[in-house]
């Protein structure tokens, strides 16, 4: 690989830097009595607590899972501490009362809170570490009858819902971090759409983990009833670490008849250093349950961070004609590793999902599309078309795509296209003959390559997205 | 600029490059005058294309020796945007395809680079739009050649017009044409031919590396070189080119051996 390549993709991580918050950590180590203390701090009620220890029975009996490409040394669960919060000096009324060195974090983000969430029509919900700090346009949202908030708050204040959905698409014991997730989660976000109402802005949430060694398993569900509609927004950064942190958190999303979820993630969490040390192990099950007739659920994520990125956000399209997407930019440079894709599962009839995937990687880094496509013999008439394509950044690195591909009922139709392609120097001296220059080609050809998924994101995120990848790949000016 | 021989566009003296450390080029002597055309011919590995690339500045070949003066100043020393700013065009034998991207978009931020360069102020979408779209007429390009890929599931053909529609853009001093005519069919020969020829004039220079004489029915060359083992080893008229037609390749080596006696 050419110097300029080399030096293009070896970016440092912008958002190394680390808040000094007096924070409020549990001790290190995992048991009954680490989850009592939790449950305790939140103050929740009894059925939760059951909840949480009948998730962590089962992780008991649960091993590790190890068929993916991710290489990784083993966890020390006991080595982590479950709990950590911000302390706050009294009850927050307004965003004026929260401590000046997180607003001066957000600042350095670039999270659009108050005003510029205002004026870019945003409500962010941030989430600092474990506990949300503050929420905005609840009221609007609440004119509407719109629930938006953290998942602690909506356990007190609306236990019926978070009760009635909440493990009933991920059930506690799916998989092993999964069934951790349910134990000890610490906090998320809720989002509850009624019958026929179309939310007017997208939901957006930050997340941020700020705590060394403090696991952050958050939690996050997602109603929409019948004929309503939702754009969630999450984008992520954390600060530069050298010892690795866990991440496992669990995201849940239902759709009733005629219910249209779409849910967006923008992931830039540490990646560790050049050499491939530190960064965030990101363990992620997302999983969206198209319920109703004519329910819709899509999936755009674009991945540039973490040390390991092992997800694959699905869809189980139960629902009679009901509709499964799932659009996806992974990126890895330097040592990272990434297994992603989707899973999409075809139950009802006439069910239709189209996958699209783009992994680019660069460096060192391992970058692996896994997906599944399994049509149930009750799945008459279902669709599926499928596209990942591998870009290669130099000649040390790998791409992999391993698709699954499961059909039991005759009249599916199920496509797979796939292609690898590599920024090579010849492309980049096409573009220099042309007088452009490699940074800008190299920002070209990826966001060439990404458009497909790119054109699926809400426009600001769309943005930040293309910046983020240029960030990652190419440098910026200055 | 004040310049010794202001006609001369491009000095070529004892240039010799490698690839993989093997010498292709092996001292190449070549002169070319402003509104000149100059044909460069030869068998499959003689170099021709070498030339091109290494005039463009690829960073896989190494400049062992000899120089380079464009514009009375030193090419060897600029990067290949920069060459490329200052005026050096090479339409690629295999142009490259770069999927997602729009051409519109690809041209315009190439033509913006260069106005950019001599200090004009850029031209938006709309009117660089209007502006492209008379260069396309040239070569009979469907407009929907804009909001396609660039290069994207063009045919050869396709992809010739559209390096010569950004040599039309670029309005380059010196243009080398990279086996163009290859990959055509008589019909897009006669559109690609026919835009160069238009693109022809007293102010600029262009080289022609082709294999066959037929190209040079439509482009009618000043000089024609022979290459051969990294050298030019004969330069005539256009008469050259089609006694190396009818004679073949063999009747020029076969003349050098004689004349050095072996």
């Amino acid at each position: 690989m050419s110097a300029v390549l080399q030096n293009l993709v070896n970016q440092p991580y912008k958002h190394g830097f680390v808040t000094d918050i007096e924070s409020d950590i549990a001790p290190k180590g995992l048991n009954e009595e680490t989850i009592r203390l939790i449950s305790a701090k939140k103050n929740e009620p009894e059925w939760l607590l059951a909840f949480r220890l009948g998730a962590y029975r089962k992780w008991l009996g649960m091993e590790e899972p190890k068929w993916s490409t991710v290489r990784y040394p083993e966890i020390d669960f006991q080595a982590i501490s479950y709990y950590s919060a911000p302390k706050p000096r009294k009850k927050l009324n307004s965003m004026d009362e929260v401590d000046p060195e997180l607003l001066r974090t957000f600042e350095k983000l670039g999270v659009p809170m108050h005003e510029r969430a205002a004026l870019a029509g945003v409500a962010v919900d941030v989430i600092f570490d474990s506990v949300s700090v503050a929420t905005t346009y609840k009221q609007k949202l609440a004119e509407v009858g719109i629930i938006f908030c953290s998942i602690s708050e909506a356990v007190h204040m609306h236990p019926d819902l978070v009760r009635q959905y909440l493990g009933t698409v991920v059930p506690v014991g799916d998989n092993y971090y999964a069934a951790l997730n349910s134990a000890v989660f610490t906090d998320g976000t809720f989002c509850f759409i009624p019958k026929g109402v179309r939310c007017p802005m997208d939901l957006s949430t930050y997340f941020r983990i700020n705590t060394e060694e403090s696991g952050q398993f958050e939690r996050t569900l997602i109603i929409a009833e019948e004929g309503a509609s939702v754009s969630y927004l999450e984008g992520c950064t954390a600060p530069r670490f050298d010892t690795n942190q866990l991440h496992a958190a669990v995201v849940e999303l239902v759709a009733l008849n005629d219910a249209d979820i779409k849910y967006s993630t923008v992931q830039n969490w540490y990646a560790g250093d050049e050499n491939g040390v530190g960064g965030i192990y990101n363990f992620v099950t997302k999983r969206g349950l198209a319920k109703g007739v004519n329910s819709r659920i899509s999936w755009t994520q674009v991945e540039t961070g973490s040390a390991i990125t092992w997800k694959y956000p699905s869809c189980v399209l139960l629902g009679e004609n009901s509709v499964g997407e799932f659009y996806s930019v992974a990126v890895t440079n330097h040592h990272q590793q990434a297994d992603t894709g989707t899973k999409m599962v075809h139950l009802g009839r006439n069910t239709r999902s189209t996958i699209v995937s783009k992994g680019i990687s660069a460096g060192h880094s391992h970058n692996s599309y896994r997906g599944l496509v399994r049509v149930a013999p009750t799945a008459a008439g279902a669709r599926n078309y499928s596209q990942c394509d591998s870009m290669l950044v130099g000649d040390a690195c790998s791409a992999n795509t391993f698709p699954y591909i499961q059909v039991r009922n005759h009249t599916a139709k199920v496509e797979h296209e796939a292609s690898t392609s590599k920024i090579g120097e010849d492309q980049l001296f096409y573009f220099a003959q042309r007088g452009i220059g490699n940074e800008e080609a190299v920002s070209m050809i990826i966001n060439g390559f990404c458009k497909d998924v790119f054109q699926q994101l809400p426009m600001e995120f769309a943005v930040e997205a293309t910046k983020l990848l240029g960030f990652k790949l190419e440098g910026s000016v200055g | 600029m004040i310049r010794a021989d202001s006609d001369i566009v491009l000095e070529v003296h004892g240039l010799r490059a490698t690839v993989n450390d093997i010498e292709i080029l092996k001292g190449i002597d070549l002169t070319v005058r402003r509104g000149e055309i100059h044909a460069i011919m030869g068998t499959n590995g003689s170099g021709k294309s070498t030339l091109a690339k290494v005039l463009a500045g690829h960073e896989a070949y190494r400049v062992t020796g000899g120089s380079v003066v464009f514009e009375g100043g030193n090419l060897l020393d600029l990067e290949p945007e920069a060459r490329a700013r200052a005026g050096v065009f090479l339409a690629f034998q295999y142009p490259i395809e770069i999927p997602g991207v729009a051409n519109s978009h690809f041209l315009r931020l190439a033509y913006n680079t260069l106005r950019a360069q001599r200090g004009e102020e850029e031209l938006d979408p709309l009117e660089f739009e209007d502006f492209v779209r008379d260069k396309m007429k040239l070569l009979e390009m469907n407009p929907d050649f804009l909001d396609r890929g660039v290069n994207e599931g063009f045919s050869g053909g396709e992809k010739k017009r559209n390096e010569i529609l950004q040599m039309a853009l670029l309005e380059p001093r010196l243009a080398i044409l990279d086996e163009t005519d290859s990959g055509l069919d008589i019909d897009a020969l006669r559109i690609v031919t026919q835009g160069v020829n238009r693109l022809a004039n007293r102010d600029n220079a262009i080289i022609l590396v082709t294999h066959y004489q037929r190209m040079l029915n439509h482009i009618v060359p000043d000089y024609v070189h022979v290459m051969e083992s990294g050298r030019i080893v004969k330069t005539g008229e256009k008469s050259l080119a089609l006694e190396l037609e009818t004679r073949g390749y063999d009747w020029v080596s076969g003349e050098r051996r004689a004349a050095a006696g072996v």
